[in-house]
């Protein structure tokens, strides 16, 4: 077997095989290492929300781009339903802090230009009778959507894999080694070596310990989300529902079921690469109550599972998608702090066209490596 | 970690089995042919089968199919079955209400 590509992508999840879809539509050999399943990490721990709204540019310009050129036909493109709706989403407040939040994030969506607009109470009723009556504002933004995150993973690995693309999984990368100052090998825990033109790490976080063997330190850490999933129900609303304080986010699958999430604000931190994404003990409880509190109707739903993954929370809660210029040969494709599923398919793009040598079809100049900067950086009178 | 795979290894031709049409996850209503078919489209471990067809996602969370699938699987990879990783295995165990799960109380204490 040929242990050398024209490029070598680390990390199955729907970046990375995203980004091997694009690149193998360009004749490049391209093979994928992978240390666990196809896509374990949030690709598939993944609360499954395609929203335009809450995003800052650049991470917005490539959610328009998804959500206007790609998820549309992406089942079609794929050959699988990947589930994507354009359901509208609700973004629910009762108290006044909250109505000052949803008016903040009114702005940040304009700015965006993003669809949105503040309703009251009783037109959020309007819209999905279940939401409680204890809401008094809601923020709609109309083209907000879901899909189904763990076949839109698959969907991309199988049509990458028939189009020629090489997946070996059980291959832990453990470094990527310079040759003249490029990127050119990948080494994994087996002791295999690997060889690329370009190396792409797409590895979540992960990454961090990958990047630093070629002296690039990724401000991320990996930070546990967790979900409870109700057994399949008749259908009941088709809108994604949030909460102005972030703490709750649900809606109802095309199977049928809730998938329901959000922060607890007690989350667990993690530095340890080898920790496992364990539910917390509040999570699972603290979602119930909300679940009840915004959606009364959910009581009586019976919760059949719950799952906990990491998110690679970067610093600034953006992603880093550039050629390293102290490593070339090295693009980076990681930190998506939880905004990277909606996205994936526009990321994939730049990213082959970054690989390419290109110039990508959408700015992410700012998301570059070397945007992270010590608070005294400049003169004294600039600090 | 999993075992070391080599996805573009080839399977062969995909042949329609005579007991395709027999229902192994009966909670999510899925066939012995589907699971076959979805090894060959490239769903080599359990976890990604469930996560491509639900086999497992149902109320019983794969307690009454999950050997089932493990077999045919490691059939089709022409593999021990005993190579194969389970699923991870998640709570509740048994289905539980919202309103019990989030009838925690706070202590006047």
């Amino acid at each position: 077997m040929s242990k050398n590509a024209d490029v070598i992508i680390i990390g199955s999840g729907i970046i990375g095989n995203s980004i091997a879809y694009h690149l193998v539509q360009q004749g490049l050999k391209v093979m994928v290492l992978e240390r666990d399943n196809i896509g374990d990490g949030a690709s598939s721990r993944n609360g499954a929300g395609v929203r335009l709204s809450g995003r800052v540019s650049p991470e917005s310009d490539l959610a328009e781009d998804a959500v206007r050129n790609y998820w549309p036909t992406l089942s079609e493109e794929l050959g699988l339903d990947l589930e994507y709706e354009r359901r509208g989403g609700l973004n629910l407040a009762f108290t006044n802090a909250h109505k000052s939040g949803l008016e903040k994030a009114l702005k940040k969506s304009h700015a965006a230009g993003v669809n949105a607009e503040i309703i009251s109470g009783d037109e959020a009723r309007k819209i999905c009778p279940h939401v409680s009556e204890i809401v008094t504002n809601a923020l709609w933004c109309p083209d907000d959507g879901v899909a189904n995150p763990m076949l839109a993973t698959l969907g991309y690995y199988r049509m990458a894999k028939k189009m020629g693309v090489h997946y070996i999984t059980g291959e832990d990368v453990i470094s990527i080694k310079k040759f003249r100052g490029r990127a050119r090998q990948v080494i994994t825990s087996r002791g295999n070596v690997y060889e690329a033109d370009k190396i792409i790490l797409a590895a979540g976080f992960n990454s961090r310990r990958i990047a630093e063997t070629v002296g690039l330190h990724l401000p991320f850490l990996k930070r546990i989300d967790e979900c409870i999933i109700t057994e399949p129900m008749p259908k009941m609303f088709s809108e994604r529902i949030t909460t102005a304080d972030g703490n709750l986010y649900l809606h109802q699958t095309k199977h049928g079921s809730f998938i329901i999430g959000g922060n607890t604000n007690l989350e667990r931190y993690e530095k340890n690469y080898d920790a496992k994404p364990q539910n917390t003990t509040v999570a699972a409880a603290d979602k119930a109550r909300l679940a009840m509190k915004y959606i009364p109707a959910l009581a009586e739903a019976k919760i059949v599972r719950q799952w906990a993954g990491w998110l690679d929370s970067c610093v600034d809660r953006l992603p880093i998608l550039q050629e390293n210029p102290e490593v070339p040969g090295l693009v980076l494709a990681c930190g998506f702090s939880g905004h990277g599923f909606a996205i994936a398919p526009s990321v994939g793009k730049v990213v082959s066209e970054i690989a390419l040598g290109q110039e990508p079809h959408i700015d992410v100049s700012a998301l570059s490596y070397d945007r992270f900067k010590a608070k005294g950086v400049g003169t004294i009178e600039s600090v | 970690m999993n075992k070391y795979m080599d996805r573009n290894r080839s399977l062969g031709e995909f042949v329609h089995g005579e007991d395709d049409d027999i229902i192994i996850c009966r909670c999510e209503e899925i066939t012995k042919g589907e699971i076959r078919r979805a090894v060959h489209e490239g769903m080599m471990t359990m976890t990604e089968v469930k996560r491509y067809l639900r086999a497992g996602m149902g109320l019983c969370q794969g307690n009454t199919c999950g050997k089932l699938i493990k077999g045919i699987i490691a059939r089709e990879l022409e593999i021990s079955a005993s190579q194969i990783e389970e699923c991870t295995a998640r709570g509740p165990a048994r289905p539980v209400e919202i309103n019990v799960l989030g009838n925690e109380v706070e202590s006047n204490e």
